[in-house]
């Protein structure tokens, strides 16, 4: 039986609530309610108040080729980030695990990325990729053109998702890292002893061990690189060139702030709205409830 | 031609020496073990032979070849783990086929070697089963099980029936004797459970802070310790044992002050600051008039079943002695005992080492030995 403590006082429970509940209310359940009522009404052409449309709005974004462009620009954008933020972040973590010399500080070390401010970072790697002066920019030297982010749309959205991953190398590194840590060294050594080489035994051993983890990472990941992705887009690439990194996040910015149709933009924002619960919940359905090795 | 063979084999953790050059040669087909208090370095001198430590110092043969440099998996040695160390991900019958599977070897074969090996030890219902489905000595059975099929050249057991029940640990002894009988594959077994240790081994190394106290056989550590410690620490109830000397008079003198009627059978020790030490078992009861009695006090007995332990205060020293009468015993009772002096060992109050008292004695351990 779990033992549970009570407040006898009706009140005190939700005044200790009230900062928190407070905090929700008004930085998401207010914004939300807000973007539903753009996104099923529509601002008269001369003012006067909105009228209901119903899913007409919803409609006008699934019919418009551009938007599922959009769509497609960002599950790529979503796919490449995690996969090689987590890919490097598993290496590293396989490699510390392993105890190499200097350890403990590269513990802390791999860490820092994640305590900077994706707008920091992506001025930091806009000048990192630029072309004409940046780190990237000298093979430029030696093949000139080579390197055009701000005219080749794959290169700049190569750039973002590199700066991306950069980012949550650290947040997934400690997760990982954690992870392997919790494999009994026994079970290693059961391996070397079986015969197995370090990487089969990452393969067979390890991975398995930790693929919990490896399912929480992933779907962190993606939420992050569905909705975090604005700050490094608008201060690297700004969409362009010509919306090759227009992402859906980014779209929303476009459509509503700067064209100011406030009702597409609120529809755009609820598919993501959909799309990032639609995760949480696998998340909470597959992850939580999945049996963990004894 | 030795199985394994240790030179001057040293571990050095940073600055502390926990291994201090050991030397030992183990025999084809042979069993030994390792005994030793915790902390005494015998898992880390095996994990060495296994390939899991480096080797600080010194050198390891396995069937003539220098391993110090190689893998575990180019030792041909199979090692079975204290916590059993199974891969709780894999069913029992990838358990014990992966190291077959590592080796390439194809699934028809690996199949039908997996089923062999699980039926001597009697798995192959649970071969569909994870390891988290199945009891304590199931797991025991399994990491064995995976031990056994690379048909390995030298098992290894790293305390491996720590955590089973007094009864399972009874069990599973007698399985992995069988199982030495039948395969005849030269084994190294850590423990420090002396009574897992006698029975199993044909020889023991006994192990105390690194350092090597005794190699024998069960019967010759017991009967003939070559040190202080190994007298102290093999036997049930331990072994009697005073510090003190011998003197002039026929008595011994004890560390208290107190006296014991008790001449020596080598006169140069008199004088000389030794330990001397007696099984409990060879301290007979006699009667007060029987030559060279001595004299002690009841403390208490302890009931055993079979026999009983009668804990005795003989001039301010202990005396433990296991006597089979029946009469009864109260403390503070008189009581009387006879030391035969070529059952006595004694110990260099210095080097703590044994003191050969001559020939008498060297025959009669002899005897209890090849009992």
């Amino acid at each position: 039986m779990e033992r549970r403590a009570f407040y006898r006082n009706g009140t005190l429970p939700w005044l200790l609530l009230a900062p928190q509940l407070l905090l929700v209310l008004v930085f998401f359940y207010w914004p939300t309610s807000q973007a539903l009522y753009w996104a099923f009404t529509l601002e008269q052409a001369w003012g006067g108040g909105n009228t209901w449309v119903g899913f007409a709005n919803f409609l006008a974004i699934f019919r418009d080729g551009q938007y599922w462009a959009t769509v497609g620009r960002s599950a790529f954008y979503a796919i490449c980030a995690t996969g090689l933020s987590m890919a490097i972040a598993l290496t590293l973590a396989m490699f510390v695990d392993r105890a190499l010399k200097g350890t403990r500080i590269f513990q802390s070390v791999f860490v820092w990325p994640y305590a900077i401010a994706a707008p920091a970072a992506g001025v930091a790697f806009r000048f990192i990729f630029s072309p004409e002066a940046g780190l990237i920019g000298s093979i430029n030297d030696i093949w000139p053109g080579i390197w055009s982010p701000a005219t080749n749309g794959w290169h700049a959205l190569g750039m973002v998702i590199v700066c991306h991953a950069w980012l949550g190398i650290g947040y997934n590194f400690i997760f990982f890292l954690a992870a392997l840590q919790m494999i009994p060294k026994s079970i290693t050594e059961a391996g070397a002893m079986d015969g197995a080489r370090p990487f089969q035994r990452m393969l067979d051993l390890q991975l398995p061990l930790i693929a919990p983890t490896v399912f929480f990472l992933m779907i962190m990941n993606l939420i992050s690189s569905f909705t975090d992705s604005f700050g490094l887009i608008d201060t690297m690439t700004e969409g362009g060139p010509i919306g090759a990194t227009e992402v859906m996040v980014y779209n929303i910015y476009i459509d509503g702030f700067k064209g100011l149709d406030y009702s597409g933009a609120a529809a755009q924002s609820i598919v993501l709205m959909v799309l990032v619960i639609a995760l949480t919940f696998v998340q909470f359905r597959w992850v939580e409830k999945r049996v963990h090795y004894s | 031609m030795s199985a394994i063979t240790l030179k001057s084999v040293k571990k050095r953790y940073q600055k502390s020496l926990v291994v201090h050059g050991v030397d030992a040669e183990i025999e084809q087909g042979e069993f030994v073990v390792i005994l030793g208090p915790s902390g005494c370095g015998k898992s880390t001198l095996l994990r060495m032979i296994a390939g899991l430590e480096d080797i600080t110092e010194g050198e390891i043969l396995i069937g003539g070849t220098v391993v110090n440099k190689l893998e575990p998996r180019e030792r041909g040695c199979a090692m079975v783990f204290q916590n059993y160390a199974l891969y709780p991900h894999m069913s029992v019958a990838q358990n014990i086929g992966y190291a077959l599977k590592v080796a390439g070897m194809p699934r028809a074969e690996r199949d039908g070697k997996v089923a062999k090996v699980a039926k001597s030890v009697s798995l192959e219902a649970y071969l569909d089963r994870k390891p988290g489905e199945l009891s304590g000595g199931q797991r025991q059975r399994v990491a064995m099980a995976r031990a056994m099929v690379r048909e390995p050249k030298v098992f290894l057991f790293d305390e491996p029936f720590s955590n089973l029940d007094a009864k399972l640990r009874v069990a599973m002894r007698a399985e992995v004797r069988n199982l030495h009988r039948s395969l005849g594959v030269t084994s190294v077994f850590v423990t420090h459970d002396q009574t897992e240790a006698m029975t199993l081994a044909d020889r023991l190394i006994i192990m105390n802070s690194g350092i090597v106290e005794q190699i024998g056989k069960p019967s010759e550590v017991y009967h003939r310790p070559a040190s202080l410690f190994v007298a102290d620490f093999i036997g049930s109830p331990a072994m009697n044992l005073v510090r003190g000397h011998f003197a002039q008079d026929g008595y011994f003198r004890h560390g208290k002050g107190g006296m014991i009627h008790l001449p020596t059978i080598a006169p140069a020790l008199i004088s000389q600051e030794v330990s001397i030490g007696v099984r409990p078992e060879l301290v007979r009861r006699v009667s007060a008039t029987a030559k060279g009695a001595i004299a002690a006090v009841v403390d208490y007995t302890e009931e055993l079943g079979a026999a009983r332990l009668i804990y005795a205060d003989a001039d301010g020293s202990r005396i433990i002695s296991v006597d089979t009468a029946t009469d009864a015993l109260g403390t503070g009772m008189p009581i009387h005992f006879a030391i035969d002096p070529a059952d006595l060992h004694v110990f260099s109050h210095d080097t703590g080492r044994r003191i050969e008292l001559g020939e008498a004695q060297r025959a009669a351990t002899q005897t209890r030995i090849n009992a």
